[in-house]
């Protein structure tokens, strides 16, 4: 059973499922910046800072795409440029900020 | 390749991330160090409506989060409205309480709400330590809030220390008060800001007592918090939690009592002074078009600190700290790590500090000439009304200006 | 099921090949709303 399969990607380390549906926590506030954006969990109270503006693309975008990596690819970001974000997603992931959509 | 946030931010934000708000200077207590100076009510204090104009802007920058502190800001009577206020338009909220107003009531209505947090200032773990800064009967009120929080079943909130000389020694027992309440224990820094001045000299931590600070904070992570305000410390080595880098004009900022905007809390001066929020732009206004927030956006730079292999990691200090101790703010921190602030605080003996700006404190004494004057050492003239009184000596018991309300 | 297994094991397999990206690469940087000097 692959391990990114049951946690989602939410533990660091393991990787992150980029043919799963994402979404943003419903209690994040995002703010676009000039650097990328500013992203806010209200229960949380952690501060993520995005410092690409196509990773705030991309993670704006992830409710609607039918899986992460469509919506990275939707957002410009070429299979080489994956990695980092991919690793961006997981740190997000880990942090609450994103989390798996249930409606597969 | 992305740039490391510090250079991120010299392009500016177009809103603060969360700024601190003192709603009012008045206050029932008197504290030694109180960085706004504060204890009378300004009578050009911002009317409900105007507040609720500020919290209106904040919505629409999205400012994340507002600490609203002041003075004692539950001592407004419209304090609870402001804050609802602020949560129902998506601007959470933290404020800052002595605990003179946190009852078991309106502890039970702060525990029901998502999004506000309560921090409760304590200066000593015991009342001995305590209430020679705060006043006779300030540890018991802050117990007694954080009795009153617990027992609501509000988990997680805060209790803010300012460490000091007399303090320093107290932090496991500070970890041990916090641990009791089901809370979260701060650290912060004392700066020689407002009356702090005054008490900077006897009250700040030795520099052993600093270094020992340090290690206790690296070996409890990010268990404790410290507002990022011992950024100056990254010299030692490893870094603490936070941004680590000044947010003064850059991602925080302060609105006063009277709506005056300053580069932050601990820069309550002419010279942090940006502007008004009464002003026709609002706060964005100030925000986004001040010259002294332009200026502070800029690279800054690094002065005889350039050289310093540790320059990368504190930054040259704390800009405020520098300030009020009549320092260069482009060469070292009062207090930096290898002694550099020390040996120019030696070598500026007898030059004057700055004058103390806006001083609400309770007038229960003579208010002082301070025409040139180093601060301190504390005289009979002198604004802080426990000087001449160390934690081993009781303050006089039926001072006017530490009676509740 | 086995696409889903090729799928984690070219992540793995990606990460095995490129060591993780350098701090400054980094996209995400996380810190908590009270770590920021000048909000008391």
């Amino acid at each position: 059973m692959p391990a990114t399969g049951g946690a989602a990607g939410a533990r660091a380390g393991i990787g992150f499922d980029l043919d799963r549906a994402w979404q943003l926590h419903p209690q994040v506030s995002v703010r676009p910046e000039r650097f990328g954006a500013l992203l806010y969990h209200f229960g949380t109270r952690r501060l993520s800072f995005l410092k690409s503006p196509a990773l705030l693309t991309v993670v704006r975008s992830l409710a609607d795409a039918p899986s992460a990596r469509a919506a990275c690819e939707a957002a410009g970001v070429t299979e080489a440029e994956l990695p980092p974000y991919a690793a961006a997603l997981r740190t997000l992931a880990a942090s609450q900020m994103i989390r798996a959509r249930e409606d597969q | 390749m992305t740039l490391p946030l510090v250079e991120q931010f010299q392009y500016g934000l177009d809103a603060p991330i969360c700024l601190t708000w003192e709603l009012t200077y008045a206050c029932n207590l008197s504290c030694v160090h109180c960085l706004s100076s504060s204890g009378r009510r300004d009578p050009r204090e911002l009317t409900t409506g105007q507040c609720r104009a500020v919290i209106d802007e904040l919505d629409r920058m999205q400012v994340f989060y507002v600490n609203i502190g002041g003075g004692e800001p539950t001592v407004r009577p419209d304090f609870w409205d402001l804050v609802d206020y602020a949560t129902a338009h998506h601007v959470g909220v933290k404020f800052s309480t002595n605990g003179v107003k946190i009852t078991p009531e309106t502890a039970r209505r702060l525990a029901a709400s998502d999004y506000v947090d309560v921090q409760v200032s304590l200066d000593g773990a015991t009342a001995e330590v305590n209430d020679a800064v705060r006043g006779p009967g300030s540890h018991a009120t802050a117990l007694r809030a954080m009795a009153n929080l617990a027992a609501a079943g509000f988990r997680g909130f805060k209790i803010s220390v300012v460490v000091t000389r007399h303090n320093a020694g107290q932090l496991d027992e500070f970890k041990a008060i916090a641990d009791r309440f089901g809370a979260q224990l701060r650290l912060t820094r004392l700066r020689p800001s407002g009356r702090g001045a005054g008490v900077w000299d006897e009250l700040h931590p030795t520099a052993a007592q600093q270094r020992q600070l340090y290690d206790w904070l690296v070996a409890r992570g990010e268990q404790v918090l410290t507002g990022d305000s011992f950024f100056h410390l990254a010299a030692y080595g490893e870094a603490l939690p936070g941004l680590n880098l000044c947010g003064a004009g850059r991602v925080v900022c302060l609105i006063d009592p009277v709506g005056d905007v300053y580069a932050c809390p601990f820069a309550i001066h002419d010279s942090f002074l940006a502007g008004n929020v009464r002003g026709p732009g609002g706060f964005a206004a100030v925000w986004r078009d001040s010259e002294l927030f332009a200026r502070l956006r800029r690279p800054q730079a690094g002065g005889t600190c350039r050289a310093c292999s540790a320059y990368d990691s504190c930054r040259g200090g704390c800009m405020a700290a520098k300030f009020f101790t009549g320092l260069p703010l482009d060469g070292p921190d009062p207090e930096c790590v290898k002694g550099h602030g020390q040996r120019a605080l030696s070598a500026a003996a007898g030059a004057p500090w700055p004058r103390p700006f806006g001083d609400h404190s309770h007038r229960s004494r003579p208010v002082p000439v301070s025409i040139g004057r180093r601060r301190p050492p504390d005289r009979a003239c002198d604004e802080n009304p426990l000087a001449g009184f160390t934690n081993k000596k009781q303050p006089p018991k039926e001072h006017a200006a530490w009676r509740d309300e | 099921m086995s696409e889903r297994v090729a799928t984690a094991d070219i992540t793995e397999a990606d990460q095995a090949a490129e060591p993780e990206p350098a701090e400054a690469d980094l996209l995400v940087e996380e810190v908590s709303i009270d770590g920021m000097c000048g909000v008391y």
